[in-house]
């Protein structure tokens, strides 16, 4: 009787230091990954103010050109008013932009991905995008209905980084050893971290189409899980001052709170000048933003910038 | 969380206003009790974020085109309104100057030494314009009269004013037609007088071709100006935007804000015109503007902006201005 105990005693002490060996090891592979990613994106180097003047027109025209984004809205029925202020609003500075839907409605034009779950919609979109457009763009910008984004912007944030490298960026949030990009400030991923996670999602131990055991997972979670998978990690994207550009709430709610926090500078204090994302806007204020970002401005006051961006053809606004 | 209270938010900015009653000359609801703010306000100019920022023509514009401005305020608005005024456009006047009933020595607002009030708007302007023209008639050439709700965008007034003459008897604003002939302007949307305005205006009351006394502020200054012969400009753009505005932004933006029986589509001297076509790109004032809506255009003017874009609306600099701007930059045409 002594020795079955005993040995029952052994078994179970052996099973719980292997168990916590291996925990341990997949820690350490977790570290590695962390440290790696650190160095491993290449620099372009944007031009500086003096080369930016003796760059001729043209060239300027053909470096803006060589970003290519596509951008995907993800909608649902409910969203139809917001629906039609994205598409008749920013959108029309995208590349490409396609709206997924979760069902079909009759009133708008959309890629039907027939399911309600948000994280199926983005895996699916994303799956569609990748599969017919991996040949035309290098940038994939990830929006919510309620966003406005400016993409000359995104575009100027992007001179520097090279698309064949893995960029996974945004506003991020950290959820204890997760640092994901948060859906509600915008996603974007470069062609190549559109190829691993492709590469990723028919593998179902990976990337699960049902991430959480007891209760539901974020869908901007999920994809870091299966992202940080494949090598691509999260980074926050901001400006040479250190603030945000994608946001994740609107110009007034951020007014809002400086005119609270730091009434003595306000408009300083609030957003960057070269901001790609605001959310949390109704359709009107959509249309507002619009004539204030690509329209409203002050005479007199030029810029001389390395990219050249054309306004959209057939558009009045 | 945050989520619901930025919808509540969104949702709160959508509900129509108090402003829609059917008469023009309704002015605002009293203020009441909404938050007050501590502090002075400070308006710096961020540097590093505008370092590839070229200002010559709107400096160059600065000193060609002098523009005094006062805004027409109260005691009670001074912390409420004209505060964020001060923090904001104001800086952007060759001189402003705030004009309440009452001296403020600290604010600093000048005494006119009226009652306040709906029915008095009148007297304070004619008192405000009298100030002016004692005080200050050759530190400008142009005096603009604005509400301590009127958001102004001075360069984009430079640039309106620069074709002009100030020793000409003329004055701009929001145009609107009924009463007066040659129409009058708008009291919210902001109007600007040239020197030669101003003279006959305040010249007019010693010798009693204009009446003091009338509870519709920008009416009677527009009969004034037609009596006197100075002329209603047109302040639309070069294709034929209009610049001064009524109201905010949005509701001249959005088709149907506004509804068909307002008073306003009756009013509008030129054909008036909802959705993007509204609102000129080189707009100049907006009205009715609160604290918030303030810094947010203050934001969207003079720092976000879409980095490289060629606007589609590349209006030509004024004659005088392009001389002097074309010895800086040989090569190509500065397009603001």
């Amino acid at each position: 009787m002594l020795s079955e105990s005993s040995s029952f005693l052994k078994g179970m002490m052996l099973g719980s230091i292997f168990c916590a060996l291996i925990t341990m090891l997949g820690h350490i592979r977790i570290g590695h990954g962390d440290r790696r990613h650190q160095h491993k994106h290449h620099h372009l180097q944007a031009p500086n103010k003096e080369d930016i003047l003796k760059i001729s027109q043209d060239e300027r025209m053909e470096l803006s050109k060589s970003f290519r984004v596509y951008c995907i809205i993800l909608v649902k029925p409910k969203d139809v008013s917001l629906w039609a202020a994205v598409r008749e609003t920013w959108t029309k500075h995208c590349d490409k932009a396609e709206f997924f839907s979760s069902e079909n409605v009759k009133v708008f034009e959309s890629i039907n991905m027939e399911t309600d779950d948000m994280w199926l919609m983005m895996r699916k979109a994303y799956k569609y995008a990748f599969d017919k457009y991996r040949d035309q763009y290098n940038w994939f910008f990830l929006a919510r209905p309620t966003m406005f984004a400016i993409m000359e912007n995104l575009k100027y944030f992007l001179l520097k980084k090279d698309p064949s490298q893995p960029f996974y960026l945004g506003h991020t949030i950290k959820s204890g050893d997760l640092e994901y990009v948060s859906v509600e400030g915008g996603i974007v991923l470069s062609i190549e971290s559109m190829k691993r996670l492709n590469s990723l999602l028919g593998i179902p131990e990976k990337c699960p189409e049902q991430g959480g055991m007891i209760w539901k997972i974020s869908e901007d979670k999920q994809l870091a899980v299966c992202l940080k998978y494949a090598g691509v990690f999260a980074e926050n994207a901001e400006d040479s001052e250190g603030k945000d550009v994608f946001n994740t709430k609107s110009v007034g709610l951020f007014i809002k709170e400086a005119m609270s926090n730091h009434p003595n500078l306000v408009v300083e204090g609030c957003c960057s000048d070269m901001a790609v994302t605001f959310n949390g806007l109704t359709p009107n204020q959509m249309h507002v933003m619009m004539y204030g970002v690509y329209r409203l401005r002050a005479f007199g006051h030029i810029f001389h910038d390395a990219l050249v961006f054309l306004p959209p053809n057939g558009s009045d606004n | 969380c945050s989520q619901l209270f930025s919808i509540l938010l969104g949702e709160q900015g959508d509900t129509q206003p108090d402003i829609l009653h059917n008469d023009p000359h309704a002015r605002h609801a009293d203020d009441n009790g909404q938050n007050h703010l501590e502090g002075q306000m400070n308006f710096n100019a961020d540097s590093s974020q505008h370092k590839d920022e070229n200002t010559d023509i709107a400096e160059n514009l600065y000193q060609k085109v002098k523009i005094l401005c006062w805004v027409m305020t109260g005691p009670q608005n001074l912390e409420k309104k004209a505060k964020h005024v001060k923090a904001t456009w104001a800086q952007r006047c060759n001189k402003v100057l705030f004009m309440s009933s009452e001296e403020d020595k600290d604010f600093p607002a000048v005494g006119l030494k009226t009652r306040e009030g709906r029915d008095q708007l009148y007297w304070k302007t004619i008192k405000a314009f009298q100030y002016v023209h004692d005080h200050y008639l050759e530190d400008a050439d142009w005096f603009m009269k604005a509400d301590d709700d009127t958001y102004v965008i001075l360069e984009n007034l430079r640039w309106l004013l620069s074709k002009y003459n100030p020793e000409e008897p003329i004055y701009f604003g929001r145009r609107f037609k009924p009463y007066v002939k040659q129409g009058y302007m708008s009291g919210g949307a902001g109007y600007v007088l040239s020197k030669e305005a101003l003279k006959r205006f305040v010249d007019a009351f010693k010798t009693d071709k204009c009446t003091h006394s009338s509870s519709i502020e920008d009416l009677a200054l527009g009969r004034c100006m037609e009596i006197i012969n100075v002329e209603a400009g047109d302040s639309r753009d070069t294709i034929g935007k209009e610049t001064f505005h009524p109201f905010v932004p949005e509701h001249h933006l959005i088709r149907g804000y506004l509804p068909r029986t307002f008073w306003y589509w009756n009013y509008n001297y030129y054909p008036p015109v909802e959705g993007p076509g509204c609102c000129s790109d080189l707009a100049v004032s907006f009205h009715y503007v609160d604290p918030t809506t303030m810094y947010e255009l203050e934001y969207l003017v003079y720092h976000l902006r879409p980095y490289g874009y060629l606007y589609r609306y590349q209006p030509a600099l004024p004659e005088n201005i392009r001389k002097e701007v074309s010895r800086d930059y040989k090569k190509e045409d500065p397009k603001v």
